[in-house]
């Protein structure tokens, strides 16, 4: 028994491991009957749970200390080797801290809005595919479910403003609402460009339309395409505005609306706040990664021994880092600029760049020699001239002129 | 074109990065415990009180005027004054403060306490390192840990104190020659008198001897 | 199956009467958020993929929001007046009520389970199926709600646009 128990674990990690099909299948056949919804839905939760919250603390470090080299400082080095526990000296901190709830609050609400933040957060990893055979809920509209449950995030934030009964709340969630609907439009259809390409909604199939490479060394990943590209850049704008991230931080705006619908929440509940914050940010990252990036699809023909979750999770650090690395270089946007660049500039390139899909689409009859040149250029012409038409109209709008006041003197 | 200066600052940023690894003149923070940036002779932070002398309480500046606890704009210091006199720098007699608290929680480190006081008593310190685990008694400060030497007053602000101490010491060099010149013009008038005294004793007894007959009598 | 069908059912229901009875207006529109997201869940449960996310995604991630935005502008959403409704909205909603009935009444009464006609079992369709039909028998009415929808944020962007400023209006008012 013990022994068909700890043989079955082997063969489930070692399954994972060497990318093969039906890890769990591995272990649920020597438990009890009872017992295999049970682990069988531990087991795909678990994992999530527990390799996303210590990629939370793992980023919360590496974003400090990132941060730190950017404005040449040296970032938290006290706390064990290099630093390496700060993120559990943070977390005993937050936990310790005492929990305020202030006296006017709305009592239920404030308190049920944290955890209305963090379950569609979660949830939002359950269809993503970590790995050639790692995905924990393969649905046919997988893509679907990602945006809905992320467009469910939208009201706990308004819960948390409203219930805190602070103008800086108030004024934070709405900023926030407004921004992410906004935010929400380009983002998809970004993403509804990939759909379109490859005809699903799972993200596991769409993985797998990215497979194989061109003249055997340049992946087939969307990324590469025209329209991949200029839809990653879409959907990269996009996400940083949806998980609040800068230059997109307006709702949390520490010197003008100190932390937004953060103001009143201490303690466990701000952690709460701040985890689901990062997991929205790694669920996004694992969407793009999964759409334009070839998910779990190895760069080089040569590195595909290497199992696929490491592609993977290396590609969502990387995205990772370009947002921190975003964060240290781009100031904040005011609230009409942001709203002007999702709708003016975002928006109508995003539509456009439905169009180059159509095209790029359409031309793959093309069988001359350098055909696949030519369409590359053709593809980067029609997005590349709105783009600098659209830049230059509205960067161009609003010249530099001598403000004048109407009632100052 | 749209997007460019994103991409020369997220150049310079990348240089940030990577050029604080290897190049340690980029860094510009120290790390503060073991290595202390030396405090610019121009900060300050809250006052304390000079003193001269050995005996930090005996050598106190302070006469417990109160012009400083009633300029304060947040009201953080608080003085009672003592009944006792004792000498100041010239040795004069003067009052001094019985208690001497500054708030330091509520000090906004304004210097106006420096700038009225008339005896240069009260002067701003730049010792910034105050946490405890007290969180009202550890900082309101009483006279013994506010008093600090002169000595110290030098080593942090120099040439202020330099100019305070010259300031002083041409006060009590005037006072001290006035005191001399006093002195010198009692001992004249005292000279004189006695000259005079002495001439008249010189003068006929018979003029001499009736004062002294009058005065005799009185004693 | 018959639980968690249970469970939601309860869940739809009882935040449905909350969303009616509750004092506070804020909180009647996130209880009908919740009757919302407990309808998708049911339509979850009978396999209707589509039909439950655009449901989240619609009415939980937008409607919603745009009701208690709706409510923050208009009124102080804490203090909602118990006033009573006028005569003529009681009508109204009546009437409503009625018509809404009737349609159901009808649609369970014609269904198989009031005929007692076996079910077609089609398989659930996939969204693939579901923008075929979209695509090719249903494409008129596709489009007509396509351009209505397009009229109506038309209308919104004009009724927003900021009026043309007549010259004695545009005048600084010192
Ligand atoms: S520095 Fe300003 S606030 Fe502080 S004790 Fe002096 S007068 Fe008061
Ligand atoms: S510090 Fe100066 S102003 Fe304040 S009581 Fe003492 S002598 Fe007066």
């Amino acid at each position: 028994m013990i022994a068909d128990l700890l043989n079955g674990i082997g063969l489930l990690l070692w399954r994972v491991v060497s990318d093969q099909p039906d890890a769990k299948g591995a272990l649920l056949p020597v438990l009890p009957a009872v017992l295999q919804p049970v682990v069988s839905a531990v087991l795909s939760v678990a994992p999530i749970i527990g390799v996303f919250a210590s990629l939370f603390a793992l980023t919360t470090l590496l974003e400090r200390k990132g941060l730190g080299r950017i404005q040449n400082r040296l970032g938290p080095n006290r706390v064990g080797p290099f630093g390496i526990l700060q993120p559990a000296a943070d977390g005993l901190k937050m936990l310790t801290k005492e929990d305020i709830i202030p006296r006017s609050a709305d009592k239920v609400v404030h308190f049920l809005a944290p955890v209305c933040l963090a379950v569609p957060t979660l949830l939002a990893f359950a269809v993503l595919p970590y790995g050639r055979n790692l995905v924990p809920l393969d649905l046919d509209a997988g893509l679907l479910f990602f945006f809905a449950v992320g467009a469910s995030t939208e009201l706990s934030i308004f819960m948390a403003g409203w219930s805190s009964r602070n103008k800086y709340s108030l004024l934070g969630a709405m900023r926030a609402i407004a921004q992410m609907i906004s935010y929400e439009i380009p983002l998809i259809v970004s993403s509804v460009t990939v759909v379109m390409m490859t005809g699903t909604l799972s993200p596991m199939h769409i993985v797998e339309h990215q497979a194989g490479f061109i003249w055997g060394f340049i992946p087939h990943w969307y990324v590469l395409t025209p329209w991949g590209f200029a839809g990653f850049v879409i959907f990269t704008i996009a996400s940083l505005a949806e998980s609040n991230r800068s230059p997109f931080d307006l709702p949390e705006a520490e010197s003008e609306l100190i932390a937004g619908h953060l103001t009143e929440y201490s303690g466990f509940k701000y952690a709460l706040f701040f985890l689901a914050e990062y997991l929205g940010m790694f669920a996004i990252s694992g969407l793009g990664v999964t759409l334009f990036l070839g998910g779990w699809h190895a760069p080089l023909p040569g590195l595909e021994w290497i199992p696929s979750f490491v592609w993977f999770f290396g590609k969502l650090v990387s995205m990772v880092f370009l947002f921190i690395w975003i964060r240290g270089t781009v100031p904040r946007l005011r609230v009409d600029q942001l709203l002007n660049l999702a709708w003016k500039f975002l928006l109508p390139l995003a539509l456009i760049n439905l169009v180059v899909a159509a095209v790029w689409h359409f031309t793959a009859v093309w069988t001359f020699p350098g055909a696949l040149v030519v369409r590359w250029l053709l593809g980067a012409a029609l997005i590349g001239g709105p783009y600098v038409l659209l830049g230059s109209a509205l960067s161009g709008a609003k010249k530099n002129t001598l403000r004048v006041y109407r009632y100052a003197t | 074109m749209l997007g460019e200066g994103i991409i020369k600052g997220m150049a310079e940023t990348a240089r940030n990065f990577l050029g604080s690894y290897h190049d340690a003149a980029r860094l510009t923070t120290v790390e503060f415990p073991e290595d202390k940036i030396p405090a610019k002779e121009s900060a300050r932070n809250f006052p304390f009180l000079v003193h001269d002398g050995e005996d930090a309480m005996q050598g106190l500046r302070c006469v417990a005027c109160q012009i400083c606890e009633k300029e304060c704009p947040p009201k953080c210091i608080f003085i009672i004054k003592d009944t006792n006199k004792k000498p100041d720098y010239v040795g004069k007699l003067q009052f001094q403060p019985k208690v001497f608290d500054i708030d330091v929680s509520v000090c906004m480190s304004c210097q106006i306490c420096v700038e009225v006081c008339p005896f240069d008593a009260i002067k701003m310190d730049t010792d910034f390192e105050l946490g405890g685990s007290d969180r009202f008694g550890g900082l309101l400060l009483n006279k013994r840990r506010l008093a600090k030497p002169n000595s110290y007053y030098h080593t942090i602000h120099p040439t202020e104190a330099a100019e305070v101490d010259g300031r002083l010491a041409a006060e009590k060099a005037k006072v001290e020659a006035k005191a001399k010149a006093d002195a010198e013009a009692k001992a004249k008038a005292a000279a004189a008198a006695a000259a005079a005294k002495a001439a008249a004793q010189t003068t006929p007894p018979v003029v001499a001897s009736t004062p002294a007959a009058v005065v005799t009598p009185a004693k | 199956m018959e639980i968690p069908f249970a469970i939601l059912t309860a869940l739809t229901l009882v935040s449905a009467l909350a969303a009616m009875s509750l004092r506070n207006l804020v909180h009647c529109a996130l209880c009908l958020a919740l009757t919302l997201a407990g309808l998708a869940a049911l339509y979850l449960q009978l396999g209707a993929q589509f039909a439950g996310f655009a449901q989240i995604l619609v009415y939980v991630g937008a409607v919603a929001i745009l009701v208690v935005f709706a409510i923050l502008l208009t009124n102080r959403g804490d203090q909602a007046a118990a006033t009573r409704a006028p005569a003529r909205s009681w009508v109204t909603g009546a009437g409503i009520a009625v018509a809404v009935f009737a349609v159901l009444a009808r649609v369970i009464l014609t269904s198989s389970l009031a005929t007692g006609h076996p079910m077609v079992d089609r398989g659930s369709p996939t969204v693939k199926d579901l923008g075929m039909q979209l695509m090719t028998q249903y494409v008129l009415p596709l489009e007509v709600i396509g351009l209505l929808l397009t009229a109506a944020t038309l209308g919104a962007v004009i009724i927003a646009l900021p009026e043309k400023k007549t010259p004695a209006a545009a005048a600084p008012n010192h």
